[in-house]
């Protein structure tokens, strides 16, 4: 990220969510961003991640400048290189465990992807809940759902966004052990944005965010 | 793209299994077998029409006339090398045993019919088979109805006019009566050498001519050149191109009404499918952003959604046209009556027309408000705020309810009437949504001072306002249709007997002749009835308008008929009392010395008479012409005799006359008609009774075939009802888990969506009420033209009505409600 700031309007001034951020991670890092509520995590993450269009700076994602393609092509980096998990999960309601882990794939046009989700739901530890639709797994199950999800395509990169917020404290340590796993196991790079510190110690790296601005990095 | 489409159909599959689409479904299989059913059943018909027609005219062409064809013509067809038969057809009574009835007798000359075949039994209920014979001098072939009717079999004698004739077999199949949807009276079949001794044919009868004829194909369509060049007023063609025009005419408008019908049905499974597609598109909003974020293009998931919906609009139309199919068998059965021929299998032109109006509304209803999910920013996997941007409904649905304007105005196959019926949809929606949205308003209002679940329930009424109002509305259209039918029908028909006073004549005589009056007076006198009062009847071409000849090819339809045909003209020095004067002046001595006319009203009006119009008209062969000076309003429901045109008696007093009378008979005299029948033989006594039961017979058949068709609305009606109720399905658990983590027991959370519901339920029906009280008023004053009585039942049945269809929502509502601990559904949404 160089330069990377995003101002909005608010009412007749405008409020800077995002000042001059520069921040470089490298292959295989584990990054923790944290900050209070406010403090411009979500935003940074939204913009790290080619879904949002910041007001300066530009993004560069394994070499690809984010920001000079258009929304599509924004896309076609992301199924490239990302991987998402959210802090509500996010899964589709009227898909089985199996048919979620297999969505990225299919529309990437993996022929195998049915092989490759049970694959990967047996590796996240739901081999016996492969049927099972979102509202009959618990939240942990759904997280782990999610992260097979995200880690199906072997992304370079996972972007995670408070993934234990919706959690009890035993299971998002389970999940959190389950995402450095993972992380080692395939080599990704991680970016992770909580509140929660020592998720954050865990992490070679931390950002702390204050006002828009780096606090110390 | 093969990819992408299989993905597609795995979707569709997915969504379907979870339950997502099946409104939708349903609401497209309503609509498009509504549509279906009926152009099916309107398709067999026409089939039956047009495979049938040599049948149907028992000839290759037929010539047609209300006089005799001259010899020139027969000699013609003669010459030409076609084969030549003839028939008469007049109504007169039958006698046997004392008794009297009104038959339609047919006399056929040898060779009839020359395509098709008669068949006939030896008796009734016994195995009939084909004849190329027709009845031979002396003997008549009667049908079941004459049979039962005169307790008549094979061997016995039957009275027609002056002569005898014997029961030679019972007539079981004559092809060119085959689709007769408003048989007056049963059929006699005799030889037409035996009309002339009957003396039933006089002055005054109205009878028709047929010839028939049947050849190669080229000599039968040089015949009807030749034929078509000269003829003359009150003769027609008919030839397998135009069979029986008068039947595929009441099938054409038959099909357009009911057709209209069906698409009440298309409307409000249009509202049903806005509805379902908008929760379709909240449900998906996050799964959308989440595609997005995974790395799905916007192209990629429009195709997607494009080719889910496609697929799904696709087998939804097919499985609409089975129902359709299923549905017109139905059709079929409740007017069988009517439709008495075999009916072969409809074509697949309707199915297609179906499985189009169902794309459509998919694409006019479902593809626009989908295809702004790909606004949906893919940040709102991070930002559960965002959504797609707000457009305007008019923006969102402008496709679909032009979709909606161009069905309805193809449906009635005029502009006109499509942009008619297309404003009084809009005008009620508009009308029935403003006033359940104030009703909303003004409960909601209320609801202080109510108690804690009524004030709650009511609180709600307006905080949903928008969707309420669509679920009361399209209930309310829904409930009309089936208070329109039931309640308003029964009123109005109550209300026009009621009118019809006890002592209002029940018999017409016709074709009395002038030296018949005074011996039909003694006789009248001699069994103690009133003296009937006789007017003459002189049959009348009209030729020329203000000087102008009448130009027939410029009237439609029902006024065509009425040019072509003679008139009944009738002269006396006064207007009948019991005709209303609403221009003119009555007879003065001038007009009585130089010759006046008096015209009804509504004729006038059809054919652009006014006063002061002179008017030409023909009597045979000599022709006269008169000013109007008067014009009359009738009541027809009076029963008593009326006449179109009324002349100065100067004018026809000496042309050819024949009287007509109508006169009260009590049901205990019922003998009355046999002994008339058989003084009088040549006299024609018609039982208006019979006549107005077997109108009702034909109206109930085709109400019973509408109602079937409303059912589809109904059904539709109930679909958006269910679509409404899941559309805020998910804030109603949230609410009910908020109730009950706050502490509200769980009858007080169904007693306060009870309250919502039956508020609901309550204001449809009494719109529904007002508005079935409101057609009903429209149809007495301007159709019928008589003052309405409401029925106050209506007021209570619409309501119960409204309720009791809510009462499944409510159900359906509170089990999703209540149906998990409030834990999870806080969880969950």
């Amino acid at each position: 990220m160089n330069g990377l700031s995003k101002v909005v309007p608010d009412g007749a001034d405008t409020l800077a969510i995002l000042q001059d951020i520069d921040v470089e991670v490298m292959p295989g890092e584990a990054v923790a961003v944290v900050g209070t509520s406010g403090s411009g995590k979500t935003t940074l993450l939204g913009l790290l991640a080619g879904l949002d269009t910041p007001t300066a700076g530009s993004v560069a994602l394994d070499g690809h400048d984010v920001y000079s393609l258009d929304e599509d092509g924004r896309a076609a980096l992301r199924s490239k290189l990302l991987g998402f998990v959210f802090q509500s999960f996010h899964l589709l309601p009227a898909l089985n465990a199996t048919e979620n882990v297999m969505l990225p794939l299919e529309l990437a046009g993996d022929r195998d992807a049915a092989a490759h989700a049970v694959a990967m739901l047996e590796r996240v530890g739901l081999g016996k809940r492969l049927r099972h639709y979102p509202k009959t797994l618990s939240g942990g199950e759904q997280q782990r759902v999610a992260l097979a999800r995200a880690f199906v395509i072997r992304p370079k990169l996972l972007l995670a966004d408070e993934p234990t917020g919706n959690l009890d404290a035993a299971t998002g340590a389970a999940i959190i052990d389950l995402i450095f796993e993972l992380n080692a196991e395939r080599g990704t790079t991680l970016i992770l944005v909580t509140h929660d510190e020592m998720l954050a110690r865990r992490c070679g790296r931390l950002i702390r965010l204050s006002g828009g601005r780096i606090e110390n990095a | 793209m093969l990819e992408l489409n299989m993905l597609s159909l795995r979707m569709l599959l997915r969504d379907w299994r979870a339950g997502e689409l099946r409104i939708l479904a349903i609401a497209l299989v309503v609509a498009v077998a509504s549509v279906t059913s009926v152009g099916f059943f309107a398709d067999r018909v026409r089939q039956s029409l047009t495979r049938e027609a040599h049948q149907l005219l028992g000839a290759d062409l037929v010539m047609v006339a209300d006089h005799p064809w001259s010899e020139a013509v027969r000699d013609e067809i003669a010459r030409r090398g076609l084969r030549l038969a003839q028939s008469v057809g007049f109504i007169s009574m039958a006698r046997a045993r004392d008794q009297a009835q009104l038959v339609a007798i047919k006399a056929v000359s040898d060779g009839y019919p020359l395509r098709g075949k008669l068949r006939i039994a030896p008796g009734l209920n016994l195995p009939d088979e084909e004849t190329d014979l027709v009845p031979p001098r002396g003997s008549v072939w009667v049908d079941e109805r004459l049979a039962l009717a005169l307790a008549l079999a094979v061997g016995d004698v039957l009275e027609l006019g002056d002569i005898k004739l014997g029961v030679g077999a019972i007539l079981t199949l004559e092809p060119d009566r085959g689709a007769s949807f408003f048989n007056i009276a049963p059929r006699l079949l005799m030889h037409v050498d035996d009309v002339a001794a009957t003396g039933l044919v006089q002055t005054g009868s109205r009878v028709w001519y047929h010839l028939l004829a049947a050849g190669q194909r080229e000599q039968v369509e040089a015949l009807e050149q030749w034929a078509v060049s000269g003829l003359g007023r009150g003769e027609s063609l008919q030839s397998l191109s135009n069979a029986r025009p008068e039947i595929r005419a009441s099938l054409e408008r038959a099909h357009k009404f009911i057709g209209l019908t069906a698409l009440l049905a298309v409307v409000l499974a249009a509202v049903a499918i806005s509805l379902a597609t908008r929760r379709y598109i909240q449900r998906h909003l996050d799964g959308y952003a989440v595609m997005r974020c995974t790395g799905a293009s916007q192209r990629q998931l429009c195709g997607l959604f494009a080719g889910e919906f496609g697929a799904l609009g696709a087998l939804a139309g097919v499985a609409g046209c089975i129902a359709g199919y299923i549905a017109q068998f139905a059709i079929a059965w409740l007017v069988a009556e009517l439709v008495a021929v075999p009916l072969p299998q409809p074509s697949l032109l309707p199915a297609l027309q179906g499985f189009l109006i169902g794309l459509a509304l998919l694409l006019g209803f479902a593809l626009p408000p989908l295809l702004r999910l790909k606004n949906v920013p893919a940040l709102r996997v991070i930002r559960r705020d965002l959504g797609p941007p707000r457009e305007s409904a008019l923006a969102a649905y402008g496709a679909g309810l032009a979709t909606i304007a161009a069905l309805l105005v193809w449906q009635a196959g005029e502009a006109k009437l499509g942009f008619i019926v297309l404003g009084g949809f809009g005008a009620a929606f508009v009308l029935f949504g403003c006033i359940a949205f104030g009703a909303l308003h003004a409960l909601g209002g209320a609801a202080g001072a109510a108690g804690l679940t009524w004030r709650y329930g009511l609180a709600n009424l307006r905080r949903r306002a928008h969707t309420n109002t669509v679920q009361i509305l399209s209930l309310a259209l829904g409930l009309t249709a089936i208070l329109l039918l039931t309640f308003t029908r029964g009123d109005l028909l109550a209300t026009w007997k009621a009118k019809i006073p006890a002592d209002a004549p029940n018999r017409f005589i016709v074709n009395i002749q002038p030296e018949q009056r005074t011996l039909l007076f003694e006789f009248f006198r001699d069994h103690g009835l009133a003296l009937p009062e006789t007017y003459p009847m002189v049959r009348g071409r009209w030729v020329a308008h203000n000087g102008a000849p009448v130009d027939v090819d410029q009237y439609v339809e029902r006024e065509r008929r009425l040019v072509e045909r003679e008139f009944n003209l009738s002269y006396m020095d006064a207007v009948p009392a019991h005709n209303r004067m609403i221009a003119g002046r009555g007879f003065t001595p001038q007009d009585l010395a130089r010759g006046a006319l008096s015209v009804e009203e509504g004729i006038a009006r059809s054919l652009g008479w006014k006063l002061g119009d002179r008017l030409s008209w023909q009597v045979a062969g000599q022709t006269f012409s008169a000013p109007i000076v008067n014009i009359r309003k009738l009541d027809w429901d009076s029963m008593r005799v009326n006449f179109f045109v009324i002349a100065t008696p100067r004018l026809l007093e000496s042309a050819a006359t024949s009287y007509i009378t109508s006169f009260h008979l009590p049901q205990s005299e019922a003998q009355f008609a046999n002994r008339l029948s058989q003084r009088f033989p040549n006299l024609t006594v018609v039982d208006m009774s019979v006549i107005l039961r077997q109108a009702q017979n034909v109206m109930e058949q085709v109400i019973r075939a509408v109602q079937l068709v409303f059912l589809f609305a109904v059904g539709a009606g109930i679909l958006v009802l269910y679509s409404a109720l899941l559309a805020t399905q998910d804030e109603r658990v949230q609410e009910a888990a908020v109730m009950r983590a706050l502490g509200a027991s769980r009858s007080q959370v169904l007693a306060a969506q009870r309250a919502e519901f039956i508020a609901l339920g309550l204001i449809a029906g009494l719109l529904a009420a007002a508005g079935a009280t409101a057609i009903g008023f429209v149809i007495a004053s301007q159709v019928f033209q008589f003052a309405y009585h409401v029925n106050h039942w209506v007021w209570a049945a619409g309501p119960l009505l409204g309720v009791m269809c809510v009462a499944v929502n409510m159900v359906a509502g509170a089990r999703a409600a209540l149906s998990q601990p409030p834990i999870l559904a806080l969880r969950e949404v």
